[in-house]
């Protein structure tokens, strides 16, 4: 439990001193590390269900959440585990839900596309794509009315980008000026199919501008790019400017779910992307700044998996929650 | 005859239409590669990516799209990949889809075909695995249908394509891959009649969709016991064949009806009104629905384990009609 509490990432000021980045860089792992072993337990069927990874995703995670504060709020889709630790989910809950445990998040009763972690402020996931837009712009107004400066943040991905909540949600943000950050994951797919076969508008951040909403495109597996736009976002949301949205270009390395066979995807493509693998990417600016030693970077990963295989082990021996317990909670 | 998949009966079915008549049009995400589940698999290879149009995820504009496309002519088949999102597309539906041949004197019709998949299976938690057919109930103009077999799945969806109204084809995730007879190019089954799958004197079980498995495997175990089960598959919900049911009920005298959406408000309550209307003197027991616990659906394997009816619910229901106790 003990090492739990550690793997729970307290939000970091913002900063760009070594020490920060150096966590930014621990936090990155946490989340690749969960994932990865949420991937080995799912093969080995000891999560079951239905799982969207986000591994190659991490720096915008990481990078948005970052610059949060404990009281601000984030909501995500159905890709979201890396949102939930980037806010400071604890593994060892967070690994009980996708496993069903009663000492689950949620007692076992959302699982991996429903994650909520109220207490770090991830308010929650969703199943249903664009679903959480808007309730992140009524988080944001509610934010407003309290005066305290808070902002709200959701997270979303290129597919989002085309229903129809999402565009009505800009336009009443942007009407609004509500202190609400949009950050899109555009990964280039939804489900089996690319953007271009989706849209004309291959960058979400031009509906922004149609919209009257400040917007940034940036290179999502660069930690730093996504830092400084969201940097911006969060001042101004602070500071009563309104809205921002923060168009993050990135790519899933897993298929669309665990067992995707993904025949749409040219493995050369994949490999591609690989070679942009945000963690080792930032590894090398940090190399370059000399922000921490070889055997530091190393004690990242291990560190990491040490704690994900402790939650694991939290999570499998953890009791089934109780028959009644599908009955309650249904109201409140 | 060949063994088809439930999965494969529909893919079959609606082929089947769309080389007859070239105004059937295919709707929805990801459906020229096959979809999530494969359903549209190769349609578009043989007919065109034309006929089988991807979208983009846009449920609720897409509906009214399909609805326009059918108020001019074509016969869309629109599908929504987890009856859980057809919330979004609600409006179209039930304020357009539904009412524009009434609200119209007749002017209007809307041949449109909504596809559908529902139920609990896989553990997916309360977004993709909800039974959402009663809302549809309620909405006159739309007819629903939800067949149990791949010979249903497959003439029921021929028949959907080619009715004039609006017809919501609930499929049942949990049934794709069973396999069983299905007649080749099967149509013109009566679409709002009830089948009685197993004749029986003691107690009537209406079951619906995936539930009919349970049904009749209930019926099979009381059986042993002397107890005797006739196991009515609904099949249409609208219209609903209340003579089968009364009919049958006339001969048992007892009903309990078995679904997988949650109880409250479900189609249980909809089939005890209506039979009770004809036949409550011939009863000798109060109706019984077994259905899913008045909750969303969890997504933890032992809970959604017992969240679904199964074989012994049925069974303990039907002892239970016999019983003459009250619940
Ligand atoms: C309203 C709704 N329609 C369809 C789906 C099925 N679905 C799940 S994920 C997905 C693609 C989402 O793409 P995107 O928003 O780019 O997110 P990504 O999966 O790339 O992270 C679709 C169509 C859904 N969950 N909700
Ligand atoms: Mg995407």
């Amino acid at each position: 439990m003990k090492a739990a509490r550690q793997g729970r990432a307290k939000a970091p000021r913002r900063g760009d001193g070594n020490r920060e980045l150096v966590e930014l860089h621990r936090r990155m792992w946490l989340i690749r590390a969960f994932e990865e072993k949420v991937s080995a337990l799912y093969a080995a069927r000891e999560i079951v269900g239905l799982l969207h990874l986000g591994i190659g995703q991490e720096a915008v995670a990481v990078g948005v959440c970052s610059l949060l504060d404990a009281d601000d709020v984030v909501y995500g889709g159905h890709r979201s585990h890396g949102h939930a630790i980037a806010k400071g989910a604890d593994l060892n809950r967070l690994m009980a839900e996708l496993a069903g445990r009663a000492t689950g998040y949620c007692c076992g009763k959302g699982g991996s596309m429903h994650v909520v972690a109220a207490e770090t402020g991830f308010v929650t996931a969703s199943g249903v794509v664009g679903g959480t837009v808007p309730l992140a712009l009524g988080a944001a107004f509610a934010a407003r009315e309290k005066g305290a400066g808070r902002v709200a943040v959701v997270f979303f991905g290129d597919g989002a980008g085309q229903t129809g909540p999402f565009h009505e949600s800009l336009n009443i943000a942007s009407l609004w000026g509500l202190p609400v950050i949009f950050v899109c994951e555009n990964n280039g797919y939804a489900e089996f199919t690319p953007l271009s076969a989706h849209t004309k508008v291959e960058r979400l951040a031009r509906h922004a501008e149609t919209y009257g909403i400040p917007s940034a495109t940036v290179d999502g597996n660069d930690i730093l790019a996504v830092r400084k736009a969201m940097g911006r976002a969060v001042d101004n949301a602070r500071a009563g400017k309104g809205p921002t949205f923060v168009e993050c270009l990135t790519y899933r390395l897993r298929g669309h779910y665990e067992g995707d066979p993904g025949k749409y995807r040219e493995l050369s493509q994949l490999a591609d992307w690989k070679k942009k693998d945000p963690i080792a990417r930032f590894e090398r600016v940090l190399k370059r700044r000399r922000a921490a030693s070889a055997r530091e970077f190393e004690k990242a990963e291990s560190d990491a998996r040490a704690l994900v295989e402790e939650a694991a082990e939290f999570a499998l021996s953890a009791p089934w929650p109780e028959p009644e317990e599908t009955g309650t909670q249904v109201y409140a | 005859m060949a063994e088809l998949s439930y999965l494969e009966a529909i893919r079959s079915g609606l082929l089947a239409e769309m080389r007859e008549d070239s105004s059937v049009y295919v709707f929805g995400e990801d459906v020229a590669l096959g979809g999530p589940f494969g359903v549209t698999q190769g349609i578009a290879e043989e007919l065109g990516v034309h006929r089988v149009v991807n979208t983009p995820i846009s449920e609720g504009t897409v509906m009214g799209v399909a609805i326009g496309a059918a108020l001019s002519g074509l016969r869309p088949v629109v599908e929504i990949m987890f009856v859980d999102f057809i919330t979004l597309a609600m409006d179209q539906l039930v304020n357009h889809a539904a009412k524009l041949h009434y609200m119209s004197g007749g002017q209007l019709r809307v041949p449109l075909t909504v596809r559908v998949q529902c139920g609990v299976q896989g553990n997916m938690g309360a977004h993709h695995s909800q039974s959402l057919e009663s809302w549809f109930l309620h909405v006159p103009g739309l007819k629903v249908v939800m067949p149990s077999n791949p010979a249903d799945a497959e003439s029921l969806m021929r028949d959907a394509i080619r009715d004039d109204n609006p017809v919501l084809f609930v499929e049942h995730r949990g049934l794709y891959f069973s396999r069983a007879e299905a007649p080749a190019g099967g149509s013109g089954l009566a679409m709002d009649r009830a089948a009685v799958l197993r004749t029986g004197a003691d107690v009537t079980v209406a079951a619906l969709s995936r539930m009919v498995v349970p049904a009749l495997e209930a019926a099979e175990a009381l059986a042993g016991e002397g107890i005797s089960v006739e196991v009515v598959d609904l099949r249409s919900l609208v219209p609903l064949d209340v003579d089968t049911l009364v009919e049958s009920v006339r001969k048992t005298s007892r009903l309990v009806v078995v679904h997988e959406a949650v109880e409250q408000g479900g189609v249980g309550a909809e089939v005890a009104a209506r039979v009770q209307e004809e036949a409550l003197y011939y009863l000798d027991s109060p109706i019984l629905r077994v259905a899913a616990p008045n909750a969303p659906v969890p997504c933890t394997p032992p809970l959604e384990s017992s969240f679904v009816p199964d074989r012994e619910r049925v069974i303990e229901a039907v002892r239970h009609a016999l019983s003459g106790q009250p619940t």
